[in-house]
């Protein structure tokens, strides 16, 4: 289980890097990646995925 | 009308000896007269801190330069007026930048405009996301900068959500200078201008949403008010929306301590790609935008000589140099060479007390020969900067604007005639724009124009006077004013 960054929308603002607890996203090629081995989707660490709450494009950091 | 009208002859004033002659003659009653203490109705520590902002002092704009660097792309919370994704390097309003950089990169540019460009005094970080969230790559440029460059100042733009956890950090790293975004004291407001916030790990919408900004944004004006730091009150006007309750804002913010309330017009079009510009909201007109700010006037310093600029912006207000510090420009290793700002600054304080002394003698000359009832007037001016009418017409992409009364020479607005793309559709239409931004300004002073426009806009009920090339901007102004309102010189009795 893990998250995904859809590139084409993203501005790459960096704010989900900003706030991801599990070091899981890089800034790689020009935009960001999440890491699926490291992702997860926030369980035990927030109540939601930080990436997603944070993202100011709607569905831009969705499931995998 | 007779009683304070003294011949014209021998009050003009050509030369710097003149002038001081003139000034020893009149002595010296104005607020804002001549020495390097500053204006006496500003306490001298905030004249030291904001005398070479320009953004903190209109007077100062004529002669500093702020430069921007977009380091903090991340944001917080999202506004309807805002859309970061979209880029267009002919338009400028805040938020919007052409290349993101890195600390290292930033601290290089910088650097490499304070070699070129003497003028710079500040450098600012503005976003274009929010520069207190994204504290940690403000607070590494900042420092960065200041190891090479300890005499710029330091200066961030937030909306305030997260400046409250960094209080501390400024006073370290002295900077002395916040502005704060605020558009709404009451949070039913704020629920039509901010869809979202994120804050302590949550997404809030709603009521909570402008609820949670609120107090956060009280709090950090209440918090740099303590450290002595000084606050700036930025407002976007939304017509329908807040703009008859900007009038308590500017209430609050002044009374806990702002500066200065600059209040701009909401920037709106559906290419914006924003909410505001795809529902259609429109921006406030040049005259709603002045009746509010007058309205606010009696309460506040209210600054008029906001640009609007980029996140990225480069030079003085006004004018936008960033296309020539793109980082393909800039330097792989750039070390500081002080000499041309220094030689710069040593100018500028020669130059400001000339132009304050000049500004004396003017209005002394006015109150001699004008009526005290005499109607205020508007003239608009073409300058590069200096405070003086030194640019050519057909070059001035826009006019500052100077209202003109018995009482001096004020400062009122500055208007834009290449706003969003018109140009390059002629020069002809660009004229059209020029008359169209002159609406309601009689005069426009400048260094030179050209027959064709002259006529143009002589045919539009403007008139075009380059008689006054080089002149201190209130030497000229008050010259216009007299020049309509005084009586002939034929006419005039001795005192």
């Amino acid at each position: 289980m893990s998250l995904k960054i859809i590139v084409s929308q993203c501005t790459v603002c960096g704010a989900c890097e900003f706030e991801c607890p599990n070091a899981a996203i890089k800034f790689k090629n020009d935009t960001y990646v999440i890491d699926p081995a490291l992702c997860t989707e926030c369980e035990g660490s927030y109540d939601s995925p930080q990436c997603a709450e944070v993202c100011p494009v709607p569905d831009t950091c969705v499931p995998a | 009308m007779t009683a304070n009208v003294i011949s014209l002859d021998g009050l003009k004033v050509a030369s710097r000896d003149d002038l001081s002659k003139a000034i020893e003659d009149k002595g010296c009653e104005s607020s804002a007269c001549g020495s390097s203490d500053g204006p006496s109705d500003m306490a001298p520590e905030i004249w030291e801190k904001v005398k070479d902002h320009p953004c903190y002092s209109e007077e100062a704009h004529h002669y500093f330069a702020r430069m921007h660097v977009a380091v903090a792309p991340a944001c917080n919370i999202q506004c309807n007026y805002c859309n970061r994704k979209y880029d267009c390097a002919n338009e400028s309003r805040p938020g919007v930048v052409s290349e993101r950089l890195d600390p290292e990169q930033a601290a290089r540019k910088v650097i490499a405009v304070a070699n070129e460009v003497p003028q710079l005094s500040v450098l600012g970080i503005a976003g274009p996301g929010d520069s207190a969230y994204d504290w940690r790559k403000t607070k590494e440029t900042f420092d960065l900068v200041y190891k090479q460059l300890p005499d710029i100042k330091l200066c961030l733009s937030t909306n305030g959500l997260a400046l409250p956890d960094h209080v501390d950090d400024l006073l370290e790293m002295n900077i002395d200078h916040v502005t704060l975004t605020i558009n709404m004291i009451d949070p039913e407001v704020g629920t039509k201008i901010y869809p979202w916030i994120f804050y302590q790990h949550k997404r809030h919408t709603g009521l909570e949403a402008s609820k949670i900004l609120h107090e956060r944004q009280m709090q950090s004006l209440d918090l740099l008010a303590e450290r002595g730091i000084l606050v700036k009150v930025n407002s976007v006007m939304i017509p329908g929306i807040n703009d008859k309750h900007l009038l308590e804002v500017n209430k609050v913010v002044k009374e806990k301590g702002a500066f200065l309330h600059n209040i701009m017009p909401l920037i709106s079009a559906p290419e914006h790609g924003t909410v505001f510009g795809l529902e259609g909201q429109r921006g406030p007109t040049a005259a709603e935008l002045k009746e509010l700010q007058d309205a606010c006037a009696g309460g506040a310093n209210l600054m008029r000589h906001c640009r609007q600029c980029r996140a990225d912006a480069v030079g003085l207000l006004g004018e936008d140099r960033g296309q020539e510090f793109t980082m393909d420009l800039v330097p792989e290793e750039v070390s500081y060479d002080p000499a041309k700002r220094e030689a710069y600054r040593e100018w500028v304080a020669g130059e400001r007390m000339d132009r304050r002394a000049a500004a004396e003698v003017a209005k002394g000359e006015t109150t001699a020969t004008v009526a005290e009832d005499a109607k205020a007037m508007l003239v608009a001016v073409a300058t590069k900067g200096g405070g003086r009418i030194n640019q050519h017409f057909g070059h001035a992409t826009e006019f500052q604007v100077f209202e003109v009364d018995a009482d001096g020479v004020r400062f009122v607005t500055h208007r834009r005639a290449d706003n969003y793309c018109v140009g390059g559709y002629g020069e002809d239409d660009k004229l059209d724009e020029v008359i169209r931004t002159l609406e309601g300004v009689p005069v426009i002073l400048c260094a030179k124009i050209g027959d064709c426009p002259r006529e143009a806009l002589e045919a539009a009920g403007i008139e075009a006077i380059d008689d006054y090339a080089f002149d201190y901007i209130e030497t000229a102004v008050s010259a216009v004013f007299r020049a309509r309102n005084g009586l002939p010189a034929e006419e005039a009795v001795s005192a």
